[in-house]
């Protein structure tokens, strides 16, 4: 269990949180949602112990992550949205330099994902797409077998068939009981998997509640006119989409786009039906 | 006019399962493919697709055998085929007569062989 408690943090004189709390139960694919610059990766690096909060705390099955205690620093692992790859090296020998930091590493998962993901573990960096370089790091991370996986961005720069493996993938790994979390604004990469979605903006957590809650909550209707009381509309080639309170109790397909433009724009009436 | 609410993603999930049924795939009485596999295949979140698999069970159109996995009920289609029937008439067929009306189709167009 990831729990943040009372958590202020800034960059120097930038305000970035201020007495946010959250806590992620183990085993669910957390989306973390939230325009640029309202703190998604900062999140993602104060709990790995990468970025220490001003105030409050963020502790890690108990473990203060800024302590970097091993035996927290071995159950979470960090993938960044870019990372700098020696040109001469390769995805195996990335990895080998990981595994000794972490017990739980499995050579076996690590060639078994490569492989799903149609990398080869001995070619070098520099002659990888940046693409295969992804999908190389995605394998690396992964095959570590924390029980924390934090993802910032992690479908930047797939291909249009790696997306669906990765999704598959992930759908696995997080049936295994890890705690996955994504940070990201391709929405659609992620849709149908990320359950619970959380929704940030400057100094609040928006949303933070699983899909089944959602489509309880808030109800998605195709293919209409536009509803005056919706809480976001748009038009579609099929007609409007409009978010609207669920008063039927008919639960209806999320979608994550609309979802999160309904949750920005009317931030009282969304703290209001879900509290 | 919508013909079909979009529904969730667990019901698309289970009426998707209930069709497989029907076509004998699998059969009643035979296992069904794991709540794992399911998910992995279509990428999508293993708890969406548990729930899918409780409602099928709450239908008691499949059942858990304890340590083994999910089971085709013996009289799985027939309930399939019950709710199925329950919701063409409730949901499906509204939509029909009122399209039918618009486009002024009369009832004998229903039965004409083609």
């Amino acid at each position: 269990m990831i729990e943040i408690r009372n958590l202020d943090f800034s960059y120097k004189k930038t305000p970035v949180f201020s007495d946010i709390n959250l806590s992620f139960p183990q085993g669910a694919i957390y989306g973390l949602l939230g325009e640029n610059g309202v703190g998604k990766t900062t999140l993602l690096k104060i709990i790995c112990g990468l970025q220490r909060p001003l105030k409050g705390t963020c502790t890690v099955d108990g473990m203060t992550s800024h302590d970097r205690l091993p035996e927290m620093l071995q159950r979470v692992v960090f993938l960044p949205d870019e990372v700098t790859l020696p040109d001469n090296s390769t995805p195996q020998r990335y990895v080998s330099e990981l595994a000794p930091f972490y017990p739980t590493f499995s050579q076996g998962a690590f060639l078994h994902l490569m492989q799903e993901l149609e990398v080869e573990p001995e070619r070098k960096f520099r002659e990888m797409s940046f693409g295969q370089q992804k999908k190389s790091l995605i394998a690396a991370t992964l095959s570590l077998g924390t029980d924390y996986v934090l993802l910032d961005e992690p479908t930047n720069g797939l291909d249009i068939p790696s997306k669906a493996q990765f999704r598959s993938i992930l759908s696995k790994i997080a049936d295994e009981g890890k705690t996955i979390i994504i940070s990201t604004h391709q929405v659609k990469d992620v849709e149908n998997l990320i359950d619970p979605i959380v929704i940030l903006s400057h100094n609040a957590v928006l949303l933070d509640a699983s899909v089944q809650k959602i489509t309880e909550k808030l109800y998605f209707e195709y293919g209409g006119e536009a509803r005056e009381d919706a809480l976001y509309s748009e038009l579609m080639p099929a007609g409007y989409m409009n978010v609207i309170p669920n008063t039927t109790g008919d639960e209806s397909q999320l979608n994550i786009e609309a979802l999160f433009n309904a949750v920005l724009r009317n931030k009282n009436r969304i703290n209001e039906l879900f509290k | 006019m919508e013909f079909r609410k979009q529904k969730s993603i667990y019901q698309q999930i289970a009426d998707r399962l209930m069709d497989q049924i029907l076509a004998g795939m699998p059969a009643e009485d035979e296992r069904m493919q794991s709540v794992r596999d399911v998910a992995a295949s279509m990428g999508v979140n293993p708890n969406t697709v548990m729930r899918s698999f409780d409602y099928l069970q709450s239908e008691e159109i499949i059942n858990i055998r304890r340590g083994v996995g999910y089971f085709v009920s013996p009289d799985a289609k027939t309930k399939i085929l019950a709710l199925q029937r329950r919701e063409f008439l409730e949901e499906e067929l509204p939509v029909i007569r009122q399209k039918m009306k618009t486009l002024g189709i009369g009832i004998e167009e229903l039965t004409k062989e083609d």
